[in-house]
């Protein structure tokens, strides 16, 4: 009974983001999604680790080779994991090459391998990977997701796109949420005209057919800038289109909040308007912020991807989901060689998981929920 | 339209007293009883038995109010009835019986509703045909995207051998039984255009559009200002006397239960605590309960300045029922040892109302210990 | 009712006025013009260009006036329903995107209602059965509707029919049609394949739709006027259907307003995946070539399209819910 009590008087006391913390908790499969994106940034902060070959290698000879993934079982018995090697015979008809599989050849998995240098976190240097393969000769490194039209290993190229990909959607949302709080805050503050004018040109904004808009921005892009100043540049424009929701949701909320009982209680008992904002206010709408900003960052994700795909994002050598998809865009080469598709497996699977995070996140961040 | 044997005087309420003081005990054969109705909600976090064997009877032109606090299981009580209750709630025992005569044109009814399909159509017919809800909440109680007169026609059409044009003459017909301005215009008026005291009347027709022979009113007046209560209540005072339907009036308030009711049911935590004549009720009141709620109510007699005495503690928490007497924990005479372990069964003693209390008499229930 | 569709219609003009100069600046953005690139062109290819020829190409153009009065001299052109003459194609642009435009407007419609048929069904029968196994499935669904890029649902659906049915599914017309005039034949064989991008299309819409159905109407099912209706005694799907459905779908219509720019976004997408003879592809090779009236045009009527569809949402929503009526009034 005692137990229960504190329990009791737990929750009574508890501030606004560990009841969330609580309710999000319960909700299994948003916490699983929690841990994915956590491991899919922890691949963006050091790709380097998990790739297991220099993505940037071309290699004429070794173009199109299927996947070649990793294995636990040889012969019908359980061993250690392992990959088969391929052997490439030239078509003499269409004169490509075509790979087979070679169960002749086994390399066994080794973790935390020697490969090339780097520097983690882009100042320790180091050699040290997640994943190698003993015995493999230089230069013929197994393709885990198979190889490209240059014969580029498409699972490290996959690690450094997580890197890009997920660091532009993060970004752009950081834009946009920066644009968005001020703005929509600006309007749900002050009201009146200038809230009516912001919210004109949010209307004005959302009008706009996005996609076309993107293109033609992106389009304006001098062909010679180099490979960051594009990024940047993608960065601003998706943030350009995409801070509207965000300054509503904000606006709303500021509103809203502005009429509940408890902000009036704080103003009548002569708190200051900085104590108001910042310990009535924004402690309560923070959560649903991290939700909106959370459920944002997929949508910036698919846009980066679509515009890419379409020649008019980042351009190669830089390396992004969207630019790697950019090799299956017709059905010939899809046809040719399926694996190509592989990095949209993951797209899909990034932004199912932060769809369902932030989901999860909103539903906990209500607290008239249940 | 139906009139009770008993009924001679058109004064109601002379009638009412004329009725209890030669006959105590209630005429002819209920048109409504209920006995040991459970109704439990699986929740995640447990069962909720929202209603855990309740006992009444309806008897035909009868006024019966429900009273209890908020969360008592009365409405959930009355819901069962009409088999409303919706996942996850489920009626688990307990028989529902409904007897009406043949009369007006339908067949005579004998059947427990409780052993119906939910959604069947035997319970349809009954529903809104034979026994009508006036629900708690008149404003959200219409579509806002049909008009009123369009929502009531519906209603007779279903019930109601007519064709279109009949329906909406009946429907206009009943606005202005109930007391609508204008009801040839107000048939197509939209709920959100009306005032709160004319949807209430709206709602008022809608539940009266097919001669009911039961009238359900779930807090009816709660939702609207205490002017426009009154005549809400005196509306349903004078169709209840033209019609002669039976009204189960579901309330909190006392002193509305003082005005309409003949006969009184006192709910706590989904059971019955005592019930009996409303004279008897408010007069003699034998349950502890009875006594903390009529004690609660502001009277003209009271001492001055002296604070209202309220019903101490609170209500508990629905999975953390209390074991026996479910009001022990709140009650002044509880006796530890008795009222802490058993549940007390309903019984009478010496005559008067039954009463579920060991001050009144020594019978427990078995089943709960 | 008439004023509240004059009211919007009156906001019109204003945001096409709006509209015309973004998409005017938007094309002024890249930095040269179409000429500038031409020449380069043509000196890459070994013709020498004078000074004067360029001189006289820009006056041609009307590229030597301020940007102001190219600007004005665009839009008077629109207006007189000149859309102008594309540098690269050496054609009018109106004979261009003529039949393009028709072929997009034919894919999103059939997109809208594909998802409408099946997002509202979908919604009404996951909102019913609340956490059933029917529920979940949907949801399931729906989330990975909604996570998965339209151009890689394309290519995905292509290679299935290319490897299991060897069906090469791209274009809009089989090779006899393409440049064929409309005839029965040619309206066939355009029905014949006009259903795989409209499935594609409508399916990430379809999730987000069904989506808010289920939550508006689980909203909805809650409310005292549902349980009236079971009251009096209606059947369970009849009154479903009547009034909470009514309810929760209304908001859905509007939803016009930002899903048909959204599918004539999406559109371009897969419609350079799958090739598509419609206006998307024609904007991007616009705006490679720097090919500037002809990407303004299309941007402008991608952006007419999007006024359209809100305004018709409007009126819908107008129709539904007699509130919005009468307020206009």
């Amino acid at each position: 009974m005692a137990a229960k009590t504190d329990a009791t008087s737990q929750v009574y006391v508890a501030p606004a983001w560990k009841m969330t913390w609580w309710r999000f908790r319960k909700h299994k499969l948003a916490v699983f999604c929690l841990w994915l994106i956590g491991l899919i940034a922890l691949i963006s902060i050091s790709p380097q680790f998990f790739a297991t070959t220099d993505p940037y290698a071309t290699s004429a000879r070794r173009a199109y080779i299927p996947t070649q993934f990793i294995r636990v079982v040889h012969d019908g018995q359980l061993t250690m994991p392992f990959v088969y090697g391929v052997v490439g015979e030239r078509n003499q008809r269409t004169l490509r090459m075509e790979w087979v599989i070679d169960d002749e050849v086994r390399y066994p998995v080794r973790f935390f391998v020697r490969g090339f240098e780097y520097r983690f976190l882009g100042l320790i240097p180091t050699d040290r990977h997640l994943i190698g393969f003993a015995g493999a000769p230089p230069g013929e490194t197994p393709a885990l997701l198979g190889t490209d039209r240059l014969g580029r290993d498409q699972w490290s190229r996959l690690m450094y796109g997580t890197q890009i990909s997920m660091s532009i959607g993060l970004v752009a949302v950081a834009l946009s949420t920066l644009l968005g709080i001020i703005l929509g805050g600006i309007s749900g503050y002050f009201g009146g005209l200038t809230d009516n004018i912001i919210q004109r040109i949010i209307e004005l904004l959302q009008a706009l057919p996005p996609i076309p808009v993107w293109l033609a921005l992106s389009a304006a892009l001098p062909r010679t800038w180099p490979v960051t100043l594009v990024y940047f540049a993608i960065t601003i424009i998706l943030a350009l289109l995409g801070w509207t929701r965000l300054a509503r949701e904000v606006r709303g909320r500021f509103l809203s909040l502005r009429e509940e009982d408890f902000v009036t209680a704080a103003r009548l008992v002569g708190a200051s308007r900085v104590r108001i904002i910042f310990s009535h206010m924004v402690p309560s709408f923070t959560s649903h912020i991290i939700a909106a900003v959370t459920l944002a960052i997929p949508l910036m994700i698919l846009n980066e991807t679509f515009l890419s795909f379409l020649g008019l994002g980042l351009r190669p050598p830089a390396i992004s989901w969207g630019v790697m998809l950019q090799e299956a865009q017709n059905l010939q080469s899809v046809v040719n060689a399926p694996w190509l598709l592989l990095p949209g497996a993951f797209v899909i699977i990034a932004v199912l998981a932060l769809n369902i995070l932030g989901d999860g996140l909103r539903d906990a961040a209500d607290p008239y929920a249940n | 339209m139906q009139q009770t044997p008993t009924r001679t005087d058109r004064d109601p309420d002379r009638a009412r007293d004329a009725d209890r003081t030669a006959a105590p005990e209630r005429p002819g054969e209920p048109i409504l009883s209920v006995r040991g109705l459970k109704t439990h909600f699986a929740t995640d976090e447990g069962v909720v038995r929202a209603v855990d064997g309740v006992d009444f009877d309806l008897h035909p032109g009868e006024v019966l109010g429900i009273v209890g606090e908020s969360g008592c299981g009365k409405s959930i009580t009355m819901k069962s009835v009409m088999r409303l209750v919706q996942h996850p709630g489920r009626i688990v025992a307990g028989e529902i019986r409904y007897r009406r005569p043949a009369g007006d044109g339908k067949k005579a009814i004998d059947v427990d509703l409780a052993t119906l399909r939910p959604q069947g159509r035997a319970i349809r017919r009954i529903r809104g045909g034979d026994i009508a809800l006036i629900p708690q909440e008149p404003m959200a109680s219409f579509s806002p995207l049909h008009s009123i007169g369009d929502q009531i026609v519906e209603a007779i059409l279903l019930h109601q051998r007519v064709g279109r044009r009949e329906a909406k003459r009946i429907a206009i017909e009943k606005l202005a039984e109930v007391g609508m301005p204008n009801p040839q215009q107000r048939f197509d008026a939209y709920s959100w255009q009306l005032s709160g005291g004319l949807r209430q009347r709206a709602v008022i027709a809608l539940a009266l559009s097919c001669n009911p022979s039961v009238l359900v009113a779930d807090e009816p007046t709660t939702a609207i200002d205490v002017t426009t209560q009154a005549q809400v209540l005196e509306l349903l005072k004078d169709l209840q006397r033209d019609h002669g339907s039976s009204i189960v009036f579901i309330t909190h308030d006392l002193g509305v239960i003082a005005q309409l009711a003949d006969h009184v049911v006192v709910m706590y935590l989904g059971r019955v605590m005592e019930q009996g004549p409303v004279r008897d009720i408010f007069h003699a009141p034998q349950h502890p309960y009875t006594r903390a709620l009529l004690q609660s109510v502001p009277s003209l007699h009271a001492e001055p300045r002296v604070a209202l005495p309220t019903v101490s503690g609170s209500i508990p928490h629905p999975l953390h029922r209390p074991t026996g007497c479910p009001f022990h924990p709140r009650c002044p005479d509880a006796m530890p040892g008795r009222c802490d372990v058993a549940m007390p069964a309903m019984a009478s003693v010496d005559g008067r109302p039954p009463v579920a209390c060991f001050l009144h008499h020594d019978q427990a229930e078995e089943d709960a210990a | 009712m008439h004023w509240f569709i004059l009211k919007r219609l009156m906001v019109v003009p204003l945001l096409l006025f709006i509209f015309s100069i973004i998409a005017f600046v938007l094309i002024q953005a890249p930095p040269g013009d179409y000429l500038t690139s031409y020449i380069a062109e043509l000196a890459q290819g070994g013709t020498t260009i004078t000074q004067d020829q360029i001189d006289s190409l820009r006056r041609q153009y009307g590229l030597d006036q301020p940007v102001y009065v190219q600007y004005f001299l665009w839009v008077g052109n629109l207006l007189q329903g000149d859309l102008g003459y594309s540098f690269e194609w050496r054609r009018s642009n109106a004979e261009l995107i003529g039949e393009r435009l028709l072929l997009t407007l034919a894919l999103t419609t059939l997109s809208l209602i594909f998802t409408w048929v099946v997002a509202i069904p979908i919604g009404i029968i996951s909102a019913t059965r609340q956490y059933s196994v029917i529920d979940y499935v949907f949801t399931v669904l729906n989330y990975i509707g909604l996570a998965t890029p339209n151009f890689l649902l394309a290519l995905v659906l292509m290679w299935i029919a290319f490897d299991s049915f060897g069906l090469s599914v791209t274009g809009l017309f089989s090779p006899e049609f393409q440049q064929a005039p409309w005839s029965w034949a040619r309206f066939a064989d355009m029905m014949g394949k006009i259903w795989l991008p409209m499935i594609v299309l409508g399916t990430a819409g379809t999730a987000q739709i069904a989506r808010v159905v289920r939550a508006n109407l689980l909203d909805e099912l809650g409310k005292p006027y549902t349980e009236m209706a079971r009251a009096k005694g209606l059947p369970e799907w009849k009154l479903v259907l009547k009034y909470p459905t009514r309810v929760a779908i209304a908001p859905v219509v509007s939803t016009l307003g930002w899903y048909f720019p959204q599918l004539l976004s999406g559109g371009l997408v897969v419609a350079v995946v799958m090739s598509l003879p419609t206006i998307g592809p024609l904007l991007l090779r616009a705006l490679v070539g720097q090919d500037m009236y002809l990407a303004g045009t299309i941007i402008l009527i991608y952006c007419i399209l999007t006024v359209v569809g809100t305004l018709v949402s409007d009126v819908l929503l107008a129709l539904l819910d007699p509130r919005i009526r009468m307020d206009g009034a």
